[in-house]
């Protein structure tokens, strides 16, 4: 399947983070058609749309907005998961930074059809580019009557707050996001009460990833049934890829749901860098588990790839080579569970800080034979019993890995080192920093 | 039951744990459910008194149809639900061990020198249900032993299974930023805000409720082994809660004292005096001989013999010589109720006086509201949690009570109860009111007659508290604390508006034995049962005489002794010098009078003025029962043995008594309590007092402020003499003032507090929860500053102010 530029189509645009640029390319058409019409039926809309929380989980959005319950006389809140965290998700970043306008206006549109006064924007503190565009994108489009009270003279009113996150992955689940938000600890909170009835301050609330926001925007502006035409019946639509790892173009890509990796791969990243064969992949972020080259060709949309032993996630994809490490690979992302774990409850706090032990130990010549079994059973023993999903997450690669890499670690056990195929830290990106983007500017209302 | 009541009564719901059929309310946790059945998921986060967190795992099990394992202890039960625990399930039994080995790779392996091994929940878990082997190859984490929380608290974080209770506790039960959850993942541990004073009342219970050995109390760690002490239950003696607590024995000494669940009274909890001011039991200052002052003029060492002889000739020559109106005993309202009644009796049957009284601030209308009191138990904690609105009057519980304080707490918290406070003084209940009539001292009786007559501006209010005819909820209380009634017609006031309003009344004492003094008729015209004097009934019968003449109150006794009508004063557990509120007053007596006989366990000021001192015990050293602000008895058995020689005050009045030819006929305690059951008995006959309140001159607020003087909870005392770290962990002694007095004065600062008696030096807060125009002060200082108007004056730069600096002289207790 082609690529096709739905969420992406401004993204060459160099302008259209502009409220001008923006407008010039067929900016506000959802909000002028959204306000015209019932918020009821702009429900309906979304729900007959199918459309699949981008966010990881997958949750029809449509029908999350279906749970808030509107007559108790609280306000509904909207508040947009813009915490993106993962390793190997950056597609609501680029999303922020090239067309602000698009996330604002999906947010009215949402907000109006959800009768919400106010959202907030909860972004990864770190996202200083994409909080410097969505805040000129705000004031611009404040000024220009789309936010506010009474907007377009439509009677509806609605205001949206920038918050910036102090750097924590956690922040991304749900509740936490809601506690961090009200100003407190951000360790996630037990359900029930469910946030669509009692989240934010205690009012019924909607909380939907960044890409999800922007295409309801698109769904209201053409359609449940346009939405349809791509994608698999039950998840349908297109979804941004943010594929990296050892291909030749990493980046963003827009594909309709239901792409193959190879396809995504071949057609947009140039294929895998020049003499490495694709040895495991993560279909959706570090938290799905791990696929091999004989998964290549599956679809990538929820249903296939979770019959497929994974999760489609956020569809960040992370391709390596034969000349990774798994082990390796699973150390740096178990680093990272370590380190973002809350603390809250038991099994991530100290599983993941052992799992991690353990791999380093193998990793330094230290591994013992039961390793492999006591890695497999304690990432049994955090998966589902942990207190929200980080933890699962976490297990993913150590699962993973071991069942389709046994030997490897089989091998470094018995020998003390990696393979000698295997370029120790070969897909272990160290780089992430962006050298073409604009110079920041001072003193532009951030932290 | 009625037929409406049985109609919304909640359909119970149907589940099975382990095979076995039950029904539970809609709302029970599983962890719960399963109790109730005799089935205990091993858990450390959750407690009972808790909101859920789910941290800890330990307590999953296996729900038939669920996705995943389910956390017992925040999972409400579903209709038909079927549950498995570690009993019946090898699924269950394994997500707990999993768990267990989790909490134990970086737990340290040091139980034989944790104060907590022997009665830890995670050893008895781990011996129960741990691998016997560690898989665990790596180092384990380590932390910087003992963070001190505070003097008395240590912490161990390496122990810590971050169970949050301690940092729960703070936040939803004593509302103290005292310990906040720090750093995450593998390095997230227990702490305290750096820049911000760590003070609790409440502290004691974090080490109480931690389920391992984390946090530790200084003044127990290492001192002694669970499996080498004896537990012995008492009742709290700092204050008037009755509070249920332990008292842990090791060699006769009291190594700690915990608190006993009784969800009555105070629930799991327990307040830091009555939890670490046990100390002085056991302190080498104890009185453990007689004294008799000798023809040298010094306290000499005497036998029982011959101090009761001296005693007893001291007072039959002064009953011979001037009357049985010469003599009067003051008791300051810590007695037993035991030793209540026998002083009462003795000083009406044996002397032939009616000049007794507890109280060491006495006012007018105590003695015309008080004995009506007597016998009174229908306002309970329990009916203060359920009230729907609470008026509260000369008392902040907080400081006075502070037992009442966490359950009003509660109250607000789960139930939205609607709080009333009327008068100057706000303070702890800032956080919680709702609404403050703010009066000025002494203003308080106008306010509450306002609100018994429905007073227009006060609708809203007056709105809430209903007239007591509203049948669907629970009825309103009125709290009148022992201070309200230094403001004339306050305390009648506060009744009738009870009475107005259909509401609950209840008068709230600070002593542990105040109100068993009312009952044994401890007040000069009261009888046993609050009967007046003129009346007795049965109590005449029982004792071989009762006085006709009405006595002197307090103040009237002591004002007697400075005029040379009194000539022989027995003190019985009160120390006037530093107790009562007119210090000066009760120096000059105590100079001028003829005969002083003392019975106290401490060398306090008026022990060392006496002619003949009695070493008398200690609550834990005796048998007894106080009866607390409820009208709730409660008796304890002996925790440990007596210092030295000393007997418990009904025994010294027994032998004085025979020295003076009566046999009151009582050999064991159980005698006295026989004798007084009947007559301490709730009564229709109770009346007002016959007795006449002496007047008292009031020194009037010319400028300044008009001052409160607070008994704060830890300033002072002989009681809390040796509770070192306790004295260390408190606050410096400060004065609260309105932003609108405060001037140019600063809030943290040290200013020169000055009345008509002197200055002091004390540490200001500036709070609205203070009304202007008033200053509250520490009650120790009401001797040395005195009343009239208080000026304040800045601004000598901040001291850092240490803990422990306070002043530890004198005061009360």
């Amino acid at each position: 399947m082609p690529q096709v530029k739905v969420l992406s189509k401004r993204y060459d645009v160099p302008d259209a983070h502009t409220l001008e640029g923006y407008t010039r390319t067929d900016g506000w058409k959802a909000l002028k058609r959204a306000l015209n019409q019932d918020p009821a039926a702009l429900r309906d809309v979304v729900k007959d749309s199918g459309l699949r929380g981008r966010g990881g989980a997958g949750f029809p959005t449509g029908l999350k907005w279906s749970f808030v319950p509107q007559d108790t006389g609280k306000p509904i809140y909207l508040v947009i998961n813009a915490d993106e965290g993962e390793p190997g998700t950056f597609k609501d970043r680029e999303l922020m930074e090239r067309d602000p306008f698009q996330l604002i206006e999906g947010i009215i549109c949402s907000a109006y059809a959800l009768n919400s006064p106010r959202s907030f924007i909860f972004l990864r503190g770190e996202y200083l580019w994409s909080g410097i565009r969505i805040e000129e994108a705000l004031a611009e489009a404040y000024a220009a009557g789309y936010l506010g009270d009474d907007i377009l003279g439509s009677g509806f009113s609605h205001h949206i707050t920038l918050h910036y996150g102090s750097g924590a992955y956690i922040c991304g689940e749900e509740t936490a996001l809601l506690e961090a938000l009200e100003g407190r600890r951000g360790q996630p909170r037990l359900r029930p009460p469910f946030p669509a009835v009692a989240g934010l301050y205690a009012c019924p609330t909607v909380i939907n990833n960044v890409e999800s926001i922007a295409a309801a925007g698109h769904i209201i502006e053409h359609g449940a049934n346009w939405w349809k035409q791509w994608g698999p019946e039950r998840s349908p639509g297109t979804k941004l890829f943010c594929v990296s790892g050892e291909v030749k173009r990493p980046g963003n890509y827009e594909f309709p749901m239901g792409t193959s990796a190879r396809e995504i791969v071949e057609e947009a990243c140039g294929g895998m860098l020049d003499g490495r064969e694709l040895k495991f992949w993560a279909p959706g972020g570090s938290s799905t588990p791990l696929l091999t080259a004989e998964h290549y060709d599956i679809p990538m949309d929820f249903d296939s790839i979770a019959a497929a032993g994974s999760l489609m996630g956020t569809g960040a994809m992370m391709m390596y080579s034969d000349k990774t490490s798994v082990i390796e690979a699973t150390l740096n992302w178990i680093r990272f569970y370590e380190h973002e774990s809350c603390g809250k409850c038991t099994p991530c706090r100290e599983g993941n800080f052992w799992v991690g032990q353990i791999l380093e130990r193998i990793l330094g010549g230290r591994g013992r034979p039961e390793d492999i079994a006591t890695l497999d059973e304690l990432a049994d023993n955090i998966f589902g019993r942990s207190f929200c999903a980080l933890a699962d997450g976490a297990t993913s690669s150590v699962k993973s890995g071991i069942k389709y890499f046994r030997d490897e670690y089989e091998y470094v056990i018995a020998n003390g080192r990696l393979p000698d195929h295997i370029e120790p830290h070969a897909g272990v990106i160290t780089d992430n920093a962006q050298t073409d983007r604009p110079e920041m500017k001072v003193g532009v209302g951030h932290v | 039951m009625s037929d409406a009541t049985e109609a919304t009564k909640p359909k119970l719901i149907p589940i099975t744990i382990d095979g076995q059929a039950l029904e539970v309310e809609p709302g029970t946790l599983v962890i719960r459910a399963a109790e109730q059945i005799g089935i205990t998921i091993p858990r450390f986060c959750d407690h009972p008194l808790l909101d859920p967190v789910a941290a800890c795992r330990q307590c999953l099990v296996d729900v038939e149809g669920a996705r995943k394992p389910v956390a017992s202890c925040s999972e409400a039960v579903r209709p038909d639900m079927v549950i498995r625990t570690q009993e019946t399930s090898e699924v269950a039994r394994q997500y707990q061990e999993s768990q267990l080995e989790f909490l134990l790779v970086n737990h340290p392996l040091d139980c034989p020198q944790c104060d907590k091994g022997g009665e830890c929940p995670l050893q008895d878990q781990a011996l129960k249900h741990g691998p016997g082997e560690s898989r665990m190859y790596e180092k384990k984490r380590v932390f910087s032993k003992a963070l001190p929380i505070n003097a008395q608290i240590a912490l161990d974080r390496e122990r810590c299974v971050l169970c949050a209770r301690c940092t729960r506790f703070s936040q939803q039960i004593s509302g103290d930023p005292f310990i906040e959850l720090f750093e995450r993942g593998a390095l997230e541990q227990v702490s305290i805000y750096g820049d911000q004073p760590y003070e609790s009342y409440f502290a004691g219970n974090v080490v109480q409720i931690c389920p391992v050995g984390a946090l530790t109390s200084n003044s127990y760690r290492f001192g002694a082994r669970p499996f080498d002490i004896r537990r012995i239950p008492g009742i709290a003696f700092h204050d008037a809660s009755g509070a249920n607590v332990r008292h842990d024995i090791r060699r006769g000494v009291i190594q700690r004292t915990l608190a006993r669940t009784n969800l009555a009274v105070n629930e799991a909890w327990l307040d830091d005096k009555n939890r670490y001011g046990y100390a002085f039991v056991s302190h080498p200052d104890r009185l453990d001989v007689p004294l008799v002052r000798g023809e040298t003029g010094a306290l000499e060492r005497a036998t029982w013999v011959s101090a009761v002889d001296t005693a007893a000739a001291k007072l039959t020559a002064a009953i011979e010589a001037d009357g049985p109106g010469s003599v009067a005993i003051l008791t300051g309202g810590r007695l037993t109720d035991e030793d209540a009644y026998a002083v009462s009796r003795f000083a009406r049957d044996v002397i032939g006086t009616d000049h007794v009284d507890f109280r060491t601030s006495p006012q007018a209308d105590d003695l015309t509201v008080l004995p009506t009191i007597a016998g009174d138990h229908d306002v309970t904690y329990d009916v203060v949690e359920q009230a729907p609105v609470v008026v509260v009057a000369g008392l902040e519980p907080h400081e006075e009570l502070p037992l009442l304080f966490l359950r009003m707490r509660k109250a607000w918290r789960q139930r939205n109860q609607k709080i009333v406070v009327v008068g100057p003084v706000l303070g702890r209940l800032e956080e919680i009111a709702w609404q403050w009539i703010p009066t000025e001292a002494g203003g308080e009786a106008a306010a509450l007659q306002a609100l018994a007559d429905g007073a227009e501006e006060l609708a809203p209010i007056v709105d809430v508290l209903g007239d007591g005819t509203d049948m669907s909820r629970a009825p309103a209380v009125v709290l009148a604390g022992e201070r309200l009634s230094a403001s004339p017609g306050a305390l009648p006031a506060a009744k009738a508006l009870a009475e107005a309003r259909g509401a609950g009344f209840a008068w709230i004492p600070r002593r542990p034995g105040a109100r068993g003094a009312i009952e044994a008729g401890l007040l000069p015209g009261t009888l046993p049962g609050g009967r007046p004097l003129d009346a007795p009934g049965p109590v005449a019968e029982a004792w071989g005489r009762v006085p006709t003449e009405p006595g002197l109150d307090a103040t009237g006794i002591l004002q007697g002794v400075v005029d040379g009508t009194i000539t022989t004063l027995w003190l019985i557990g009160v120390d006037p010098a530093t107790d009562f509120d007119d210090t000066d007053l009760a120096r000059r007596a105590l100079e001028t009078c003829p005969t002083v006989i003392a019975s106290d366990t401490m060398p306090t000021e008026s022990v060392r003025r006496a002619d003949v001192v009695f070493p008398v015990t200690a609550p834990p050293e005796r048998v007894g029962s106080f009866t607390n602000w409820e009208g709730r008895r409660q008796a304890w058995p002996q925790a440990v043995g007596a210092v030295g020689q000393s007997l418990q005050d009904w025994d010294v009045v027994r032998q004085v008594a025979r020295g003076m030819g009566t046999d009151l006929g009582w050999e064991t305690a159980n005698d006295v309590r026989r004798e007084a059951a009947p007559l301490m008995a709730p009564t229709p006959e109770r009346g007002a007092s016959t007795a006449a309140a002496t007047e008292v001159a009031v020194a009037t607020a010319t400028d300044g402020l008009t001052p409160v003087y607070l008994p704060i909870l830890l300033q002072g005392g002989t009681m809390l003499t040796g509770a070192k770290e306790l004295i260390d962990s408190r606050p410096a002694p400060s004065i609260w003032v309105n932003p609108a007095d405060a001037g140019t004065a600063i809030d943290g600062h040290t200013v020169a507090v000055t009345g008509d008696r002197g200055s002091a030096d004390l540490v200001l807060r500036v709070t609205p929860a203070v009304a202007p125009g008033t200053v509250v002060l520490p009650r120790i200082h009401a001797g040395d500053i005195g009343r009239g108007g208080i000026t304040i004056a800045d601004a000598q730069p901040a001291e850092p102010v240490t803990a422990g600096s306070a002043n530890t002289d004198g005061g009360e207790s």
